[in-house]
């Protein structure tokens, strides 16, 4: 039992500075995962985002292998990564974003994959199969793709968004705007509106892009933990910066709301689903892995979930308002202008943080 | 106090008395501290890792201008709070003492009653409430007033802090007063002192024991408090708790976070020590 061992590992190891942490969340949530539950049923731990999978999915699984899903939430990458780095506490799947299976690989957190255990895997889009951000031998299979971009109410903006200006230099939308907390991603995007590549931000154009928030502050409502999508249907603000999938799940429910890539571009990028090390059944995992890459499965998450799929085979049994949705899988200049995100290093993630912390104070 | 327990004389059921309570204070409490402690005084390596390099550059970081203009705003806002709770729960705490016994009860009960429920889930009927399109602000728009910007603002966080803290200004207000000798009420009122000049010079000067420990009981958990500005505030209402957190998360800089953490917990030993200090200067009762 992996999670024994990072507590035995914490008393024996001389000082433990990490692994003594490592010990008591592994102790923490070994109570916690034990103390509930019958031992005859096999089960699964999934940390996943929120409204992130099909209704049924997890209940078919179980119908399928008899194996109980357990599965909690994870709100930020930042909270997935801050949650394994003190040990893994017994969960089996997790869905990282791409640039954080580049983080978590480097930091040794992710199981290597087995191709062959996950035969499902020719389901996904050729162009998906390889990626810059995760090199042979995969550690991640892509489970959805995502890209930021403008959430705005029709009724109540002029013509359509399609420029950062209106998020990030303009008054015109004053006190009506929600911009994404995630201080890389307000960085990048603000290199990108300058007209320069968010791969490879330098400290002089981040401090740019800070200045130029600190001066549209007054004209922010709110820097929200994504939920933009819940501020703009229950109108507190009419323009949030937010992924495609979340504004196209409210775009069911208000007609009103529309989604727009802006010209300049934006960021592209993926969730993966992935095993942390020290996941007590990685066969198990592949397992479930495999079955989320099943077509029909595939489909009934889409339906759910709405974000883009890399599963060409269950992108292929969707009906047409979701295959053909310009939100969801959205064309023109600013998608072609769009850049995949990668992990900028530590160093410049905490230039980014710090930047964003005094901005706000200021 | 003359039946006072020798525990030389009884030393097992002492230790079995102590023994666990004191158990749990050094396993869950002094252990996670002093590796928060150790922490701060660490480097980070590569990605994932801690080395304790016994560096003060994380301690000599939170005294950069910013992460002091941080503090002082936490204090700004936690003693703004903690001032409204105890104007409004000074009040509150005389007409609880003053109350039959009945209706002291009920009035108990009513200001414990938001614990029942969960702190996040208050904080959102909170927000309901005071959103542009929520209760306070509909029935503004039928009187013909626009709707006022009550959420994401400073205005927000302190009102969610008074709402949140009420109950721990008010409870030890109560029991002081409840403990109050009646007839110092009475002489005063007699030897014809006005109502408002007993209450600030016969109950105000007896109730400051009550009132210090419910200072201190809403100023210090309003200070480190992280939720209610998170979820309430706007894009300036940033305490120090969120930049802690912040720390430990996207800036993935644990040394950092706990340097700010070792500081915020001195900030409150030191506002605990001055409440000591000022006591010892004060003539007892």
């Amino acid at each position: 039992m992996a999670r024994e061992d990072a507590v035995g590992d914490a008393l024996t190891a001389p000082l433990g500075r990490r692994r003594l942490l490592a010990g008591m969340g592994a102790a923490a949530v070994a109570f916690s995962l034990e103390g509930c539950g019958t031992s005859a049923e096999q089960r699964l731990n999934f940390l996943n985002w929120q409204d992130y999978i099909g209704e049924t999915t997890l209940a078919d699984f179980r119908a399928r292998t008899g194996v109980r899903v357990n599965q909690s939430y994870f709100a930020t990458n930042d909270e997935l990564f801050a949650k394994l780095k003190a040990g893994n506490q017994g969960y089996d799947v997790i869905v990282p974003s791409n640039e954080f299976v580049e983080r978590m690989r480097a930091a040794d957190m992710l199981e290597p994959l087995n191709p062959a255990r996950i035969p499902n895997l020719a389901n996904i889009e050729e162009s998906f199969r390889t990626a810059a951000w995760d090199p042979a031998p995969r550690h991640s299979v892509p489970y959805t793709w995502l890209v930021l971009g403008i959430g705005y109410r029709r009724s109540r903006v002029q013509g359509t968004p399609d420029s950062w200006k209106w998020l990030f230099d303009s008054d015109l939308y004053k006190g009506r705007i929600a911009l994404l907390t995630d201080a890389a991603d307000l960085i990048r995007l603000g290199a990108k509106y300058m007209g320069k590549s968010l791969v490879g931000v330098d400290a002089a154009t981040a401090q740019a892009v800070a200045d130029m928030l600190g001066r549209q502050k007054p004209n922010i409502r709110r820097f929200h933990e994504d939920d933009g999508q819940d501020l703009l249907l229950a109108g507190e603000v009419d323009l949030a910066l937010e992924y495609n999938g979340d504004i196209a799940q409210r775009m069911r429910e208000d007609p009103d709301i529309d989604f727009v890539v802006p010209r300049e571009g934006s960021l592209i990028n993926a969730d993966t689903l992935a095993i942390p090390k020290g996941a007590k059944d990685p066969e198990l995992a592949h397992a479930f892995i495999d079955f989320l890459l099943d077509a029909e499965v595939g489909r009934g998450i889409s339906e759910t979930i709405l974000y883009p799929t890399p599963n060409a085979a269950a992108r292929a049994l969707m009906p047409p308002d979701y295959a053909a949705n310009p939100v969801i899988f959205p064309s023109g200049p600013g998608w072609e202008a769009s850049e995949w995100g990668r992990f900028e290093g530590a160093e410049m993630q905490r230039l980014f943080e710090e930047l964003i912390t005094r901005m706000r104070a200021a | 106090m003359d039946n006072r327990v020798d525990w030389h004389r009884a030393p097992g059921p002492f230790a079995a008395i102590l023994g666990p309570p004191l158990a749990w204070f050094l396993l869950f409490f002094a252990v996670p501290l002093a590796v928060v402690l150790a922490m701060s005084f660490g480097t980070n390596v590569g990605v994932a890792d801690i080395a304790i390099s016994g560096t003060f550059a994380n301690h000599a970081r939170t005294l950069e201008p910013v992460y002091l203009g941080i503090f002082l705003k936490s204090f700004a806002i936690a003693g703004a709070a903690t001032l409204l709770c105890l104007v409004l729960g000074f009040p509150l705490a005389l007409v609880v003492a003053f109350a039959t016994p009945r209706a002291r009860t009920l009035l108990l009960v009513a200001i414990m009653l938001p614990f029942w429920t969960n702190l996040l889930i208050r904080t959102y009927a909170l927000m309901t409430v005071l959103r542009d399109g929520g209760l306070v602000n509909s029935a503004l728009e039928t009187l013909g007033v626009g709707p006022l910007p009550l959420l994401y603002n400073n205005f927000a966080v302190i009102l969610g802090l008074v709402y949140i803290h009420l109950p721990f200004m008010v409870l030890p207000i109560a029991a002081s007063l409840e403990r109050l000798d009646r007839s110092l009420v009475e002489a005063s009122l007699d030897l014809g002192a006005s109502h408002l000049g007993t209450v600030l010079r016969i109950i105000l000067p007896l109730a400051a024991p009550g009132i210090m420990a419910g200072l201190l009981l809403t100023f210090i958990p309003a200070l480190g408090s992280y939720l209610t500005p998170d979820l309430m505030g706007g894009p300036d209402s940033q305490m120090i708790a969120n930049v802690i957190e912040r720390q430990f998360k996207r800036a993935n800089d644990w040394p950092f976070g706990a340097a700010l953490a070792v500081l915020l917990v001195n900030l409150t030993l030191f506002a605990l020590a001055l409440q000591g200090l000022l006591r010892r200067l004060e003539p007892s009762p």
